[in-house]
């Protein structure tokens, strides 16, 4: 994958199997419903951006939020029977503050 | 008030605003506040229109195009979007990213924006409505095969597809697989076998006999 756009040093690596958080917010949020709760791996680390969760209500975007491209594995996200081909996976971007380490769930 | 013109009955082809929808009218209400309020000049909103529609996927074309004929432009295209096409004279809108994902036998990828309709504008233009309704960003996720067979695309099991739910500030490309029969085609004639939706993911690139360049046998 190409989507290396930053070495800066985040909370995360490609390879690492994180879970996302399933909170519910009150505010705008970038992160879609069918992965809350999901288990997935980092793809790449894609770098720092505006954080979405400031811009939308009125803030700057800063400090800017690393984001990561996580692969999630379709049958994991719809369930085995939904899944039009076990192979098949689903790649999101999703902001670091989204993401928990597997084992401290 | 006998010269009391009935104005609807004199132009029939000017439509009463009544029949713009509610969203339309809404935008129209936003610009013209924000005009009076010194925000922006009525002549920023019109050049910002004209860039807009200025931009076509004929630019998302000829970078496929070249990444095709070039590899070591392709290898940069894959690892720096952004200062691959500008090499090519495009420049990024606002401040998304860009990242381009390549097509092949084994691996297909196809874009969705499940929450709105982020894209890559600069250089595939506006997103078609299809793009952006809710049927599309509903089901791309779920079923991307099914939702490929109706744009035309088979994919054998075989092949793995990779949905990107381009959820944040980076846009993604497509690099569609080279077609078949396509050697000794040049840039130009590439370019016109790359469609929208292979950028987009939903379909391949056209088939060189697919094309009117390839039918008439200009070369």
């Amino acid at each position: 994958m190409g989507v290396t756009l930053s070495a800066a040093p985040g909370l995360f690596e490609p390879g690492d199997t994180v879970v996302i958080r399933s909170d519910s917010v009150p505010h705008h949020h970038r992160t879609p419903w069918f992965i809350k709760g999901k288990t997935g791996v980092v793809r790449a680390v894609s770098g720092p951006f505006h954080n979405p969760e400031s811009r939308a209500h009125g803030g700057t975007g800063a400090p800017k939020r690393l984001l990561y491209q996580v692969e999630f594995r379709q049958t994991d996200v719809w369930g085995g029977v939904r899944a039009e081909n076990r192979a098949d996976v689903l790649l999101v971007d999703v902001y670091e503050q989204w993401l928990e380490r597997e084992d401290s769930q | 008030m006998t010269d009391n013109h009935d104005h609807e009955s004199e132009h029939p082809g000017v439509q009463p605003d009544s029949e713009l929808s509610r969203r339309a009218r809404r935008a129209i209400a936003m610009r013209e506040l924000l005009v009076q309020k010194g925000v922006v000049a009525a002549e920023e909103v019109r050049e910002q229109i004209e860039r807009t529609r200025a931009r076509t996927p004929a630019h998302g074309s000829r970078v496929v195009a070249r990444a095709w004929v070039d590899p070591d432009f392709k290898a940069r295209l894959l690892a720096d979007a952004r200062a691959a096409v500008y090499e090519l004279g495009y420049t990024l809108t606002h401040d998304a990213e860009l990242a381009v994902v390549e097509n092949t036998d084994e691996v297909h990828h196809v874009i969705v924006c499940t929450l709105c309709s982020c894209y890559p504008t600069s250089l595939l233009g506006p997103p078609p409505d299809w793009y952006k309704s809710f049927a599309y960003r509903k089901r791309a996720v779920v079923e991307p095969r099914a939702v490929m067979r109706e744009f035309g695309l088979d994919l054998g099991d075989h092949v793995q597809v990779r949905v990107i739910d381009s959820a944040a500030d980076l846009r993604y490309l497509v690099l569609p697989r080279r077609p078949v029969g396509s050697d000794g085609m040049s840039e130009g004639e590439l370019a016109a076998l790359v469609t929208r939706d292979s950028m987009i993911g939903v379909t391949s690139a056209l088939e060189p006999s697919q094309t009117r360049v390839a039918a008439s046998g200009t070369r």
